[in-house]
C-alpha cells in the first residue's frame, strides 16, 4: 500500500522551510536597520529569530521524513528505491540517505541550521552581528532549501524534491498504468563502492567544512553592509579556522576512502571533483592567513575581504561543477544533472553578484594603513604565504575549469574543443609541487619572524639551528635512500629541494614550539598546523614520488606487438594455487571468499552452498576460524553481501619467513559491472596495496570441457586433468543441502579423495531419486578446475558411472604497488588538525573575552599564526 | 616603487606564467582523422577522443581483443568516432572492468605506427548513475 502520507510530510516541511526562510531573511534584515538597531525595537528580531527556528525544524522534519522513507523500505518513493535497497544495514542507510543530490542539499541546510542556532545563541558578539548575520545565513537558506523545492511553473522546474513517488517519476512505465498503487519489492540499493564507513562520516564532515565557510563569509558581509570594517575579523577568525579544519578533514576523509576503496592506486588523482573542494580550501588558509596579519599589523584588510568572499563563492562554484553534470565528459564522478544546472548558475551568480557589488560599493571607506611592511617583518611573510596558496588555488581553478570554458563557448556559439590535460597527473604536480616547496619554505621562515620580531640579528640566529638540522636530516635521508631505503635513489633535484624545504618547515616551527614552552604553549598552534602541513609534503614526496609497482609482469613475453618497451606491464597473472616470484615475494591466490554474519574473517566459498536467496548459504562443512567452530554442516547462514567476493592473496617472503594474506575484493554489480578495491598491508615505512585488475566474468557460464565418463568401483583410481583421484565408494545420505527431502525419497553421494597440489580435496557429487525422478547435484572443485557428477549406478555389475568435466582454472589479474612512507602523510594530517584546534581553542578565548574590539594593543604580541 | 608593487608584479607574472601553461598543458577533444594528421606531423602530444563502440546486432562488442591468459596487459578494440571514423585502439592494461556496458567511450592517448595507443579510458555507462528501468522480476509483487 502506498504511503503517501509521509512523503506530504515532508514536501509540506520543505515548503515550509523555504518560508520560514524568507520570513527570516526578511525580518533580519529589517531588524539590521540602522534606525531599527538604535530605537533598540527588538520585534523584528525576535520575529526573525522564531522564522529561523520555525525554518530548523521544518528542515529536521524533512530529515526526519526522507529518514523514515529510506528506512522503512517505501519503495513508492523514487529516493528510496534508487539509493537503498532491503539488505542494507542502518549504517549504510545513513550514507544513501546523501547519495543523491538532494539528500546531500539537504545535509549541507542541516548543518546551516546547527551553526546559525549556535551563532544565534553565542555571547555577547551575538547582540550586535546577530542580526545582519543571520540575515545572510537565512538568504543563503532560501536558496539551498529552493534547490529541494520540487515546484514545476510550466517549464520552469525550481528544485528536484526528494519525496516524488516512482509513479510520478516514471510516469511512462507501463507497469503504472495498469496498477498505480505497485510498489517495488526492493530497491536498486547503494552504489557498492559507497558501501564503506568512510561514506558514512566523510560527506557529514565535508559538508560541515562547506557550510562553515558561511559564518566568515556573513561577517564579511555584514561587517560591509553595516560599515564595521574590521570589528568583524576577531568573530569570523576562530570559525575560519573551524571552517578549515573540517573541510581539510573532510578532503583527507576522501583521500583516505579514495586509498582503501578505488583502484587508481592512490589517495589524490586530481579529479575535478576532488579538486573542487582543495581550491576553496587553499583560499580560505590564504584568508585566515591575512586575516592573523590583519589583527596584529592593522594591513591586509582589503585582501581579508576579498579572501573570505572568494572562499565561500568558490565553495558555490564548487557545487555548480559537481552537479550541474558540465564535468560530464571530465570526470568519472560527478553528478548527474538534475536539470537543475540553471537553478544553480543564478544561485552562484547571485551570491557574486552581490557579495562583489557590496565589495565595491564600500571599497573607498575600508581603512588601509598607509605603513609599508618591511622585509624582516613577520606580516610580509604572511602575505606572500597567502599569495602562493592563492596562486596555488588558481592554478588548479583555471584547468579545473576548461569544460565550463567550453560550455561557455558553446553558449555564445563558438565551437571549442579544448580538453582538460591528457596527463593530469604530471600538469597539476608541475604547479603545485613548487606550490608546496614555498609553502614550506615560507612557513618556516614567516614562523621565525613572526616570533623574533624582526630584527635581523635575532633573525639570523633563529634560522641557524633549523637550517643546520634541515640539512644535517636530508643528507641523512638520501644516504639512507642509497642505502635501501627506497627502491631507487633520491636523485631528482627537484625532489630533493621538496625534501629539503619541508624539513626545514618541520625544525623551525618545532624551534618555535621550543621557544613557546617557556612563554605560553596554548600559542604554538600555528606551529603545529604548519608542522603537519611540512609532514604532508613528505608524505606526498615518497609516497607518490617513489610508488613502486611490484607487479611488474616478469612472464617473459616478448612484447614485438604494435610497440616500444618503455609501455607499462603493470599486472601479473595469477592462476589459482600457482605462486609467481614478485619483487622479494613470492604471491599466490587461492581462492573465492566471502563475508559471513558472525563469523570474523573470510570464508572460503567453496564452504558455502548457494540458496536461492543470493544473501543465504548452506554449510558444507563446518566453518570455524582457528579451532573454534561457528557453524556446523547444513546450518544456514547470512551474508553480508554476496556481490563482495574477496580474493585471498598469499604473500611469501622468499627470504625470510615473513608471511601475510591480502583479500583484495571484487564485486559483481548488476548495475556497474565488476568493481574492485584493493586491500592494503600496512607495514611501518610503507604500504604495499594490492587490487585485483581483472577477474575472468562471473557472468559469463564457465566453459566446461567435454564431460568424459568413467564406470567405476569403489576403490577405484583414476587420474582427472593431470591429479590422481581416488574414488572411495557411496554412501546413503538424509541430507542434501537446498533441497529437502521427502519419505520415499532416496540420495547418495560418491566419495572422491583428489591429490591437489597444496591439499588434499573430498568431492562430493550427489545422486538422488525425488518423486521417481533423477535428481543430480554436480560438486565442483573450483582449485583444480573439476566437476564431477554423479551420473548413475549401474546395480548388475556395481559399478557406478561418473561424468567428469574439466575447465581451464580459475585466475586473477593483479596490480601491486608500494607507497613507501604514506604513513607521514595521514600523521601530518592529525597533526595540523590538532594544530588548527588549539589555534581555535586559543582565539575563541581572545575574542569571548575582550568583547570590546576597539582596545588589541595590549594584546598584540600574543597573536599567534 | 612600493613593495606592494613589486609584490603586485611579480603574482600578476606567475598568474599569467600559470595561464600560459596550462593552455599549453590543454588537450583536445579531435577526430582520428586529426589525430593522424598530428602523428604524421610528429606532434605527439596526446589528445581526446570520443567514440562509440561498434556493436553487432546481439550487442556484443565488434573487433574488441582482451586474451588474459596470453597477456593480462594487452587489450585492444575498435571505437567509432563522431566522424564514423574506425580506428584499432590498444590499451597496455587489462580491460577495464565493465567495458562491455558501456557505449560512450573517451580515451586519451596518440597515434603511433597506425593504432591509437590509449592511457587512459573513461567509460560512460548510460545506467551508472540513474536508473530508468523497473527490473521485470520486481514486477511480480
Amino acid at each position: 500500500m502506498i504511503n503517501t502520507l509521509i512523503g506530504d510530510i515532508g514536501h509540506a516541511s520543505v515548503i515550509l522551510a523555504f518560508v520560514a526562510a524568507i520570513v527570516s531573511s526578511y525580518a533580519y534584515f529589517m531588524a539590521s536597520r540602522a534606525t531599527v538597531e538604535l530605537s533598540g525595537d527588538n520585534s523584528w528580531r525576535k520575529l526573525a529569530r522564531g522564522a529561523f527556528y520555525v525554518h530548523g525544524a521544518a528542515v529536521m522534519m524533512i530529515i526526519f521524513a526522507l529518514f523514515n522513507i529510506i528506512h522503512e523500505h517505501r519503495y513508492e518513493y523514487y529516493y528510496a528505491w534508487s539509493h537503498s535497497s532491503n539488505h542494507l544495514p542502518v549504517h549504510y542507510m545513513i550514507s544513501s540517505f546523501w547519495e543523491g543530490q538532494e539528500g546531500s542539499f539537504l545535509l549541507w541546510i542541516f548543518w546551516h541550521v546547527l551553526l546559525g542556532v549556535v551563532l544565534i545563541n553565542t555571547g555577547k558578539t551575538s547582540k550586535v552581528w546577530e542580526a545582519p548575520v543571520m540575515g545572510v545565513f537565512s538568504f543563503v537558506q532560501l536558496f539551498l532549501t529552493s534547490m529541494i523545492l520540487g515546484v514545476v511553473i510550466g517549464d520552469l522546474k525550481i528544485g528536484s524534491s526528494p519525496f516524488i513517488l516512482m509513479r510520478d517519476f516514471m510516469s511512462d512505465a507501463p507497469v503504472f498504468a495498469m496498477d498505480p498503487n505497485f510498489v517495488p519489492a526492493d530497491g536498486t540499493g547503494l552504489n557498492p563502492l559507497l558501501q564503506n564507513y568512510w561514506m558514512v562520516i566523510h560527506p557529514p564532515t565535508l559538508f560541515l567544512g562547506f557550510a562553515a565557510t558561511l559564518v566568515p563569509f556573513a561577517f564579511a558581509m555584514a561587517g560591509l553592509w553595516k560599515g564595521k570594517f574590521h570589528e568583524w575579523i576577531k568573530p569570523a577568525l576562530p570559525w575560519s579556522h573551524f571552517a578549515a579544519v573540517t573541510l581539510g578533514i573532510g578532503i583527507m576523509m576522501g583521500a583516505y576512502w579514495a586509498y582503501e576503496t578505488l583502484n587508481f592506486g592512490g589517495y589524490w588523482n586530481w579529479d575535478p571533483v576532488e579538486n573542487a573542494v582543495y581550491i576553496p580550501w587553499l583560499v580560505l588558509v590564504g584568508a585566515i592567513h591575512t586575516m592573523i596579519a590583519y589583527n596584529r599589523g592593522r594591513s591586509g584588510l582589503k585582501a581579508s575581504f576579498i579572501l573570505v568572499i572568494t572562499s565561500f563563492i568558490l565553495i558555490l562554484y564548487a557545487t555548480f561543477l559537481t552537479r550541474s553534470g558540465i564535468l560530464g565528459n571530465a570526470s568519472v564522478h560527478s553528478f548527474t544533472d538534475l536539470g537543475l544546472s540553471g537553478q544553480l548558475f543564478t544561485y552562484l551568480a547571485a551570491f557574486a553578484v552581490l557579495a562583489v557589488a557590496l565589495l565595491a560599493y564600500r571599497w573607498k571607506n575600508i581603512p588601509t594603513t598607509e605603513k609599508e611592511l618591511t622585509t624582516y617583518s613577520g606580516e610580509f611573510w604572511v602575505f606572500i604565504g597567502a599569495i602562493v596558496l592563492c596562486l596555488a588555488a588558481f592554478q588548479v581553478l583555471f584547468t579545473t575549469s576548461i569544460p565550463v570554458y567550453n560550455s561557455f563557448l558553446g553558449f555564445i556559439g563558438i565551437e571549442s574543443n579544448a580538453a582538460l590535460p591528457a596527463d593530469q597527473i604530471a600538469h597539476y604536480t608541475k604547479f603545485q609541487l613548487w606550490g608546496g616547496v614555498a609553502v614550506a619554505i615560507l612557513s618556516g621562515i614567516g614562523q621565525l619572524l613572526w616570533w623574533r620580531k624582526g630584527e635581523k640579528g635575532s633573525f639570523v640566529d633563529a634560522i641557524m639551528l633549523p637550517g643546520m638540522l634541515t640539512l644535517l636530516f636530508a643528507s641523512l635521508i638520501i644516504v639512507l635512500s642509497k642505502m635501501g631505503m627506497l627502491h631507487e635513489t633520491m636523485d631528482n633535484p627537484v625532489f630533493i629541494v621538496l625534501l629539503v624545504a619541508s624539513l626545514f618547515a618541520v625544525f623551525a616551527n618545532l624551534s618555535i614550539i621550543l621557544s613557546l614552552l617557556h612563554k605560553k604553549i596554548s600559542l604554538s598552534g600555528g606551529a603545529v598546523a604548519h608542522i603537519g602541513i611540512a609532514l604532508m609534503l613528505l608524505g606526498i614526496l615518497f609516497s607518490s614520488g617513489y610508488d613502486n609497482i611490484i607487479s611488474q609482469n616478469t612472464s617473459g613475453l616478448v612484447y614485438s606487438r604494435e610497440f616500444p618497451d618503455e609501455i607499462n606491464r603493470d599486472n601479473v597473472l595469477l592462476w589459482r594455487n600457482s605462486p609467481v616470484d614478485m619483487d622479494k615475494y613470492t604471491v599466490s591466490y587461492h581462492g573465492q571468499f566471502q563475508e559471513v554474519k558472525g563469523v570474523p574473517g573470510y570464508i572460503n566459498r567453496e564452504l558455502l552452498f548457494p540458496t536461492s536467496d543470493p544473501y543465504k548459504a548452506i554449510a558444507r562443512g563446518p566453518i570455524k576460524v582457528e579451532d573454534k567452530v561457528y557453524y556446523e554442516t547444513g546450518d544456514t547462514l547470512e551474508l553480508y553481501s554476496p556481490e563482495n567476493t574477496y580474493y585471498q592473496v598469499q604473500y611469501k617472503e622468499r627470504e625470510g619467513d615473513n608471511t601475510f594474506t591480502l583479500y583484495p575484493r571484487a564485486q559483481v554489480n548488476p548495475n556497474m559491472g565488476l568493481l574492485a578495491s584493493p586491500d592494503i598491508k600496512h607495514f611501518a615505512n610503507k604500504d604495499l596495496y594490492t587490487h585485483v585488475s581483472s577477474i575472468p566474468d562471473p557472468n559469463e557460464e564457465k566453459e566446461w570441457g567435454e564431460l568424459q565418463e568413467y564406470d567405476l568401483a569403489a576403490g577405484d583410481t583414476i587420474i582427472l586433468n593431470d591429479y590422481i583421484a581416488v574414488f572411495n565408494g557411496v554412501e546413503q545420505i538424509k541430507q542434501v543441502p537446498g533441497v529437502a527431502l521427502e519419505a520415499g525419497d532416496v540420495a547418495v553421494q560418491a566419495d572422491f579423495k583428489i591429490f591437489g597440489e597444496r591439499k588434499e580435496y573430498h568431492a562430493h557429487p550427489v545422486l538422488m531419486i525425488k518423486n521417481q525422478m533423477l535428481g543430480r547435484v554436480p560438486e565442483e572443485v573450483a582449485d583444480l578446475g573439476l566437476r564431477l557428477t554423479f551420473m548413475n549406478i549401474d546395480t548388475e555389475n556395481n559399478k557406478f558411472k561418473i561424468g567428469i568435466n574439466a575447465s581451464q582454472k580459475d585466475y586473477i589479474i593483479l596490480k601491486a604497488v608500494e607507497k613507501p612512507f604514506v604513513n607521514i602523510l595521514w600523521i601530518g594530517t592529525i597533526v595540523m588538525s590538532i594544530g588548527f584546534v588549539m589555534a581555535i581553542v586559543r582565539r575563541k578565548d581572545n575574542g569571548g573575552n575582550k568583547a570590546k574590539p576597539a582596545a588589541p594593543k595590549q594584546k598584540r604580541k600574543v597573536q599567534a599564526a | 616603487m612600493k613593495k606592494t608593487h613589486i609584490v603586485g608584479i611579480l603574482v600578476i607574472a606567475v598568474a599569467i606564467v600559470i595561464i600560459m601553461s596550462s593552455v599549453g598543458d590543454a588537450s583536445t577533444y579531435v577526430s582520428f582523422g586529426e589525430a593522424i594528421e598530428r602523428a604524421e606531423d610528429g606532434d605527439m602530444t596526446k589528445v581526446h577522443v570520443v567514440g562509440r563502440l561498434k556493436k553487432d546486432m546481439q550487442g556484443h562488442i565488434v573487433g574488441m581483443n582482451y586474451d588474459p591468459l596470453v597477456d593480462p596487459n594487452y587489450f585492444t578494440f575498435m571505437l567509432v568516432d563522431t566522424n564514423r571514423v574506425e580506428q584499432k585502439v590498444v590499451y597496455f592494461n587489462p580491460k577495464p572492468q565493465d567495458f562491455e556496458r558501456s557505449e560512450q567511450v573517451v580515451i586519451t592517448g596518440n597515434m603511433q605506427n597506425n593504432v591509437f595507443v590509449a592511457d587512459k579510458i573513461l567509460l560512460k555507462c548510460p545506467s551508472k548513475y540513474v536508473e530508468k528501468e523497473i527490473q521485470q522480476n520486481t514486477a511480480s509483487l
